[in-house]
C-alpha cells in the first residue's frame, strides 16, 4: 500500500479516535456488538464454560460465522480501496504465553473482555469482580512492558505475518481454499453438535 | 456432573449473531479504520485510574506511551457493549441480576459462592495480562485478526482455547 491510496486517504479523512464523530461511532458500534453478544448466548457463564469444556459450540460457531463473514467483506472493501487492513504484529513467543494465560484467566473468570462486559450488562454481578481483574492485570503488565518490550516481545517476532505468506501463496488464492475449508468446519460443527 | 447443555441456549442462532458481527467488523473498519476489540479499553481505564493516583508513573511506563490512557472509540465501544447487552438481555427477559451463575452453584455448593468472585478478580488479572502479551482478546485477536489470516492471532486463539480447555477441565471435570 502507497501513502496516497483512497483507502489511506480515507482512512486520513476519519481522524482522530477522540473526536466527537469517533466516539459516538464507538457507542454505537459497541451497542451493536454488546446486543449481539447477548442474543448469541456469549455473555452467559455456561455457554462459555460449556465452550471450553468442547461442550457447548456456541462460542466457535458464532466466531466461525464471524470470521467467514468479516472475512469476504474486509478483502472485498480492501480491494476497492474502501478499507486499511489492521494486521496485529506476530510474536511467537508473546502469542503463545500470553495467549496461554488469557486461556487460564479465561477459564478462572468464565467470560472474556468483550463478553465480559455484555455479561455485566444483562446483569451477571460476578463480571464487576472481572472488570476489575481485567484493569488490575492490564496495569500490572504496562508496569512490566519495558522489560517485556525487551525480552520476550522480541522473541519469534515476525511482524505482519499472514497464512498466506507461511504458505507461499497470494492472498486471493489462499482464501478461495480457506473460505470454503472454513465453511465445511463450521458445517460439520453444526451437523456434529448438540449445540 | 454438571452439564452447560441443561441451561438456557442462545436467543438467536449463533449464525445468525455471527454473520451480524462479520458485517459490523466491515462498519468499525469502514466507518472508523479500527477491528472490533474489547481488551485494550480496559488498559486505557485502568491507565486513566492510574494517572489520578500517579499520573508521572503512569506517564513514564511504555505501554502508555504507546497507547495513552484517554477515552477514545474504543472505551466508548466497551461502554456500549454494557449497554447493548442490557437493552438486548431486558428486550429478551434475559437479565439475571445474579451474583454467582447456576452452574458455579451446582458445582461446588452454595457455600463456595464467595469464591465464584475471588476466581472472578485472580482470572481477569490472569486474562488482562495475558490478553496484553498475546496483544489481544477474543474480539481483537479471535475475530478481527484472524479474519484478516494474521498467523500470531491464529495461533493466539488456539492458546486461549487450549489455556481454557485445561482450566475448565480441572474446575468442572477433573
Amino acid at each position: 500500500m502507497t501513502a496516497s491510496s483512497p483507502a489511506n486517504a480515507r482512512a486520513a479523512s476519519i481522524g482522530n479516535s477522540d473526536s466527537t464523530r469517533q466516539l459516538v461511532l464507538g457507542l454505537l458500534f459497541g451497542v451493536a456488538f454488546g446486543f449481539l453478544l447477548q442474543k448469541g448466548g456469549v455473555a452467559k457463564y455456561h455457554i462459555l464454560i460449556g465452550a471450553l469444556l468442547l461442550e457447548d459450540f456456541t462460542v466457535m460457531k458464532v466466531m466461525l460465522t464471524a470470521i467467514i463473514v468479516g472475512s469476504v467483506g474486509i478483502f472485498a472493501l480492501h480491494a476497492l480501496g474502501g478499507v486499511e487492513l489492521h494486521l496485529k504484529p506476530t510474536r511467537y513467543a508473546s502469542n503463545v504465553v500470553g495467549g496461554l494465560l488469557f486461556g487460564i484467566g479465561f477459564g478462572l473468570l468464565g467470560y472474556c473482555p468483550g463478553t465480559g462486559a455484555a455479561a455485566l450488562g444483562q446483569g451477571n454481578w460476578d463480571a464487576i469482580g472481572g472488570v476489575a481483574g481485567l484493569m488490575v492485570g492490564s496495569y500490572l503488565y504496562a508496569e512490566m512492558s519495558g522489560t517485556l518490550d525487551r525480552t520476550i516481545n522480541k522473541w519469534g517476532d515476525r511482524g505482519k505475518l499472514t497464512l498466506p505468506d507461511i504458505v507461499g501463496m497470494k492472498r486471493s488464492t489462499f482464501l478461495l481454499i480457506w473460505l470454503p475449508l472454513l465453511t465445511m468446519v463450521l458445517y460439520a460443527m453444526d451437523r456434529f453438535t448438540v449445540r | 456432573m454438571t452439564d452447560p447443555l441443561m441451561y438456557s441456549g442462545p436467543a438467536w442462532s449463533p449464525y445468525l449473531v455471527g454473520a451480524l458481527i462479520g458485517v459490523l467488523t466491515m462498519l468499525t473498519f469502514y466507518f472508523s479504520n479500527k477491528p472490533l476489540g474489547a481488551s485494550t479499553a480496559y488498559a486505557r481505564i485502568a491507565g486513566m485510574v492510574g494517572r489520578s493516583i500517579a499520573p508521572k508513573h503512569t506517564d513514564k511506563l511504555p505501554y502508555y506511551e504507546k497507547k495513552t490512557p484517554k477515552v477514545e472509540w474504543g472505551v466508548m465501544l466497551l461502554i456500549g457493549i454494557v449497554a447493548g447487552a442490557f437493552l438486548a438481555a431486558w428486550q429478551g427477559g434475559e437479565l439475571t441480576g445474579a451474583w454467582v451463575p447456576p452452574m458455579w452453584t451446582a458445582q461446588f455448593g452454595e457455600s463456595a459462592d464467595a469464591w465464584r468472585i475471588a476466581a472472578a478478580v485472580v482470572g481477569g488479572v490472569i486474562m488482562a495480562f495475558g490478553a496484553r502479551l498475546a496483544g489481544g482478546c477474543t474480539s481483537g485477536h479471535g475475530i478481527s485478526g484472524t479474519l484478516q489470516l494474521s498467523v500470531g492471532s491464529w495461533i493466539a486463539v488456539f492458546c486461549f482455547f487450549i489455556g481454557g480447555f485445561v482450566t475448565a477441565h480441572l474446575m468442572f471435570r477433573w
